[in-house]
């Protein structure tokens, strides 16, 4: 697929990732004539294809709240819709607490999360370890549960997503990395890449870890840095656990890790290194598995037996207050930042692709600008999220 | 009840053991101490060990290698490969037909830190390669930790009964792989403490910090840092995409050589095979051997690859090789009932109408090797300093990895600065030659017929090898020293030959027949190499003698058979025949049959041919994919979930590499699969340091 150098487009998506695919679907849906450009050789070979897969609307901020709900409405729905199998499942969400402190955080939060209407609540010990069989109960004072939250497979829902996306008339250019952004008087006019020049009013950001550089090329700062986490996924067996479970506890080498059971019986889990690891660099390192599976063992012993098929390692791009940036560039007009998503890109990618749809059409709902005002590329990233 | 364990073997003892019992289901079976799970089960005739939780459809033995995780079993309630597991008293084995249950665990206070290791040399892999580069290192007292993922050193010479091609001198060429194997690794144990041996113990992964993460002894997690990596970790068999070519009873060629040569267990009676290169066509003899019936090989180009003394040794036996065909399907319920061949045209596009079946029980695929080279790939994207030898490296005759693993352990202890002189040209000139593919025919007629005694020489075409030319006493049998590959030459102005039958005896192509006539010029004495129990043909009986190519000649009585110690379990049979037949005759026909076809054609209802065993993924779904527009590997795993089954893409990647080819996606646009660790499954409690009767596997 080469460009062809006259092409012009309503708007211009790079990145076919987790929030560039769900983008083009919905402005397809919505009749934008649009183009998605991608450097990899398919669809999701970014980041997409290292999310571990879960989805949560869990949150500590209204405006992901919001998003997350509509994206969880997205996948929960998927199958029903389009019959067409993406591997969801409605497991919920726990995080687990074993300090009075993590306790005090979780229940103040689940009163603002509730007001945010997200359905969550306290489990206190006995009813966490009839949620959880098999749970170490040592130290264990109880958790959330936020029963609507789920999982579904990045791999499965991005190409369905996809599929449809080019069925409702959105161009997908693969092996196409955009080169160059091209600003006439303060406003974007198109993008080059080595196939060719395509013009467009709108040209938007969705490039994940490599955001940075492209908003450079329009000549835009933006404080998006990837750092890197490793992830892994077992063997398959039959159901044992329902929610993700997420361990906020610090450890030696470690903030936080999680794990959940997919829709195929394996247990898919991640950590998250401390200091973090920043940069490019995704190759495979020999502390991860010692260092992850003593976390697990530690809170579900029985996963001792479980054997691991494979590990990989991802780019979570960050941004200084944990938050994903949403909104057009101050300086350059047209240009559409949804950038830093934290590895919340796939969870958070159909609600975001339905919103980058209305703010392309200039159609916002009312939502959309609380939402917006929180993500907005001009706030002064000094708040801290709570549920990295 | 049924026991298919080898009984009698020509070449190999049946070593006598006390049995013990084991539950399969409900049954109380007999299984043998050393015995993997899977032997022990064909020994007791189960052949399908569970059924696959997608379909329903029998899931059985396939690699006997521990790569493909199709013979999952549940011994006492956890997952196991039956291939890799010993089978223990009282040991309760089940089949694994949905998704298995998580056993039970108490919490685990104490968890083990995990070991590091620095070492100079790390090989990876105790085959021919990887022994010989241990014994190199070792003598030039580098210190050297070799692994190697099997209970025994010696990899895949410890299923090879016959004896080796190559040179004598270099490579022990005229010895057996089994004894080779024994000796080079006796000779690794002789060089601790500078060579350490881990067995059961196999390398995970390549860590970009250089260290490489090892499963030791099957249940310690370790992590070794070299200065120097030798990968020497072999082959893997290439599949194939027909019909039904995943029912239990099709086999790489390996895993039958395997449950043959080294669990000593019968898993067929009638075989086909699928290649004739050098691996097929020495598999089907290491089943003629065992007792099995081959019943036919297909080869699909029009002439078989291997050595043509290998192709020859299996016409003489009466096994039907057909050139130019194919296999189209393997048939049957729960296990393969027939194959269904047909001839194929210039492009290998089979031709309707020549379709043949044949009742067997077991098909082998032999279509050929891929170097197993994850490990060499990583390393050298992580700048560990990395080396392969053997078929690692690339795909040749064991003799070749012999050779090649003793240049690179000089050149890993020169890497590493050890005093180790140069490595000569000659060495280079001869690992080259060792490498070499089977090369022109000659056409020869033999030595001019003598009065006397002779050799008749039935090898004629150019491959490496020399046994020959070196045991004969009086220096008669002659091939040129700077190339062996040249075929051998009986000079009759050295001297005259005294009929010691030891070239009859040596011949690794059993290729060599001796002609004498000092007691009746008339009716000669024929020596003739048989590696097949005597008891088949005794003394006095009747036996088919056959030319070069297999065809009849006469049906003459076996005179006398010499079996003597020196001869090292090489028979010469000696038949008497007229004068005019002598010399064209070349062996003794062991099959009568004549490879006659079924008269219904059972591949009609064939199932759909597997690419991805692991997660039963056809290739029709697969080419569907490519003809929308797919063409990348990652994307096809990601939509269809081909590749990302428990044996990690190892069978199906080069297999859907196969079909965007055959689909005319130009190679250069196939983005190849992403490799991740690990190289084979491991438990979590692995990895935690838990201890193995707390947790982790590995408990025997």
């Amino acid at each position: 697929m080469t460009g062809n150098p006259s092409s012009s487009y309503d708007a211009i998506i790079i990145g076919a990732g987790s929030v560039g695919v769900p983008a083009a679907f919905s402005m397809a849906r919505d009749g934008l004539h649009v183009l998605v450009l991608d450097g990899n050789a398919s669809v999701g070979q970014g980041s997409n294809k290292s999310a571990i897969g879960g989805i949560r609307a869990t949150h500590s901020d209204p405006a992901k709240i919001h998003l997350g709900l509509r994206s969880i409405e997205t996948f929960s729905t998927w199958e029903d819709q389009y019959c067409e199998d993406i591997g969801w499942r409605r497991g919920g969400y726990s995080f687990v607490a074993y300090t009075a402190e993590q306790e005090e955080a979780f229940k103040s939060l689940i009163v603002l999360q509730k007001s945010y209407g997200l359905e969550i609540l306290w489990l206190d010990r006995p009813e966490l370890l009839e949620l959880i069989p098999g749970v170490n109960p040592e130290h264990l004072l109880g958790g959330t549960y936020s029963p609507n939250d789920g999982s579904a497979s990045p791999l499965l829902a991005i190409h369905a997503m996809y599929s449809h996306a080019c069925k409702l008339g959105a161009s997908f250019h693969f092996n196409e990395p955009v080169t160059e952004i091209r600003v006439e008087h303060g406003r974007v006019a198109g993008v080059g890449t080595p196939c060719g020049y395509y013009s467009s009013p709108i040209v938007i950001n969705a490039a994940g870890a490599h955001a940075a550089q492209m908003a450079k090329l329009a000549g835009i700062d933006i404080p998006v840095t990837p750092d890197a986490h490793e992830g892994g996924i077992t063997e398959p067996v039959a159901r044992f656990l329902e929610p993700m479970i997420v361990d906020t506890r610090p450890a030696d080498g470690s903030a936080n890790f999680y794990f959940y059971q997919n829709d195929q019986g394996q247990i898919v889990f991640c950590l998250t290194p401390h200091p973090s690891i920043w940069g490019y660099n995704i190759r495979e390192t020999s502390s991860f598995l010692p260092m992850v599976a003593r976390r697990m063992v530690e809170v579900i012993p029985r996963l001792a037996h479980l054997r691991v098929r494979r590990t990989w390692r991802g780019l979570y791009p960050m941004t200084p207050d944990g938050f994903p940036i949403i909104g057009w560039a101050q300086d350059v007009e047209g240009y559409l930042l949804a950038v830093g998503m934290c590895g919340q890109g796939f969870m958070l990618g159909p609600g975001l692709g339905e919103l980058l749809s209305r703010m392309s059409q200039h159609q916002l709902m009312d939502e959309d600008e609380r939402v917006l005002k929180i993500l907005s590329p001009a706030r002064a990233f000094t708040g801290q999220e709570k549920l990295k | 009840m049924p026991n298919h364990r080898l009984q009698i073997h020509p070449i190999l003892p049946i070593p006598q053991r006390e049995g013990f019992e084991f539950y399969w289901e409900e049954n109380r079976f007999t299984g043998l101490p050393g015995e993997t799970i899977s032997a022990a089960l064909f020994a007791n005739g189960v052949h399908v060990f569970g059924h696959h939780l997608r379909d329903g459809s029998p899931q059985g033995i396939y690699c006997a290698n521990g790569q493909c995780a199709q013979c999952l079993v549940l011994e006492n309630g956890k997952p196991v490969k039956a291939c890799m597991e010993l089978v223990s008293p009282e040991a309760r084995i089940e089949p694994l037909n949905t998704l298995p249950k998580l056993p039970e665990s108490p919490a685990t206070s104490y968890m083990q830190p995990v070991e590091e290791l620095r070492i100079p040399v790390l090989i990876i892999g105790g085959g021919p390669a990887g022994l010989s580069a241990a014994i190199e290192l070792g003598k030039l007292g580098v210190p050297t930790l070799l692994i190697d993922d099997k209970h025994h050193l010696g990899g895949k010479m410890v299923l090879q009964t016959h004896r080796f091609f190559g040179s004598r001198e270099a490579v022990y060429a005229g010895t057996r792989g089994i004894d080779i194997a024994a000796r080079m690794a006796d000779e690794v144990k002789s060089l601790s403490p500078y060579v350490q041996v881990w067995l059961n113990s196999t390398a995970l992964a390549v860590f970009s910090d250089r260290k490489v993460g090892i499963l030791r002894d099957g249940s310690q997690y370790v992590l070794v840092k070299p200065e120097a990596l030798l990968v020497a970790s072999g082959a893997r068999e290439k599949s194939l995409a027909f019909r039904g070519n995943w029912l239990p009873g099709v086999y790489g060629a390996g895993a039958f050589q395997t449950l043959l040569n080294r669990d000593l267990v019968l898993p067929a009676q009638h075989l086909f095979i699928v290649g004739g290169g050098n691996v097929g066509l020495i598999a089907a003899y290491h089943a003629l051997q065992a007792g099995v019936e081959v019943v036919g090989l297909v080869e699909a180009l029009p002439e078989c690859g291997g050595y043509k003394v290998h192709q020859d040794k299996l016409k003489r036996l009466g096994v039907p090789i057909f050139t130019s065909h194919t296999i189209l399907s393997a048939n049957g319920d729960q296990t393969v009932e027939s194959a269904t061949i047909a001839q194929v045209d210039a492009r290998f596009q089979p031709i309707p109408d020549t379709e043949k079946t044949f009742a067997c029980d077991a098909i082998l695929i032999a279509v050929g090797l891929d170097p197993v080279n994850e490990f060499y790939t990583k390393a050298r994207e992580f700048d560990l300093p990395v080396f392969t030898a053997g078929d690692a490296g690339e795909i040749a005759e064991a003799s070749a990895a012999i050779y090649s693993g003793k240049i690179q352990g000089f050149e890993i202890a020169r890497s590493l600065s050890y005093p180790a002189p140069e490595i000569p040209e000659e060495w280079r000139r001869q690992a080259e030659i060792l490498k070499s593919k089977p090369g022109k025919l000659i056409d020869s007629d033999g030595p001019d017929a003598e009065p006397g005694v002779y050799p008749m020489i039935h090898c004629l075409q150019e491959i490496p090898c020399d046994p020959c030319s070196s045991v004969c006493p009086r220096g008669l049998i002659q091939i040129n020293r700077e190339d062996i590959r040249k075929t051998p030459v009986f000079d009759t102005t050295q001297g005259v030959c005294s009929g010691c039958e030891r070239c009859v005896a040596i011949c690794p192509g059993l290729a060599i027949t001796l002609v004498d006539s000092r007691k009746d010029p008339e009716h000669p004495l024929i020596s003739l190499p048989f590696e097949f129990p005597e008891t088949l043909f005794p003394e006095g009986e009747l036996v088919t003698v056959v030319d070069i190519e297999g065809n009849f000649l006469a049906d003459l009585p076996v005179v006398k058979i010499r079996h003597i110690k020196a001869n090292d379990r090489t028979r010469i049979v000696r038949v008497q025949a007229p004068r005019e037949l002598a010399r064209k005759i070349a062996g003794i026909r062991l099959l009568n049959q004549s490879a006659n076809p079924l008269k219904e054609d059972q591949s009609a209802d064939a199932r759909e041919a597997m690419i991805c065993r692991c997660e039963r993924v056809s290739a029709a779904e697969i080419r569907s994919l490519i003809r929308a527009g797919i063409h990348d590997l990652n994307e096809i795993k990601a939509v269809t979930r081909a590749g990302m089954g428990a044996c990690g893409s190892k069978t199906c990647g080069p297999l859907i590499r196969r079909l965007l080819l055959e689909e005319g996606v130009p190679s250069a646009e196939i983005m190849d699969l992403t490799r991740r660790p690990l190289f084979v499954e491991v438990p979590l409690g692995v990895f935690a340091g838990v201890k193995p009767d707390s947790g982790g596997d590995g408990d025997r």
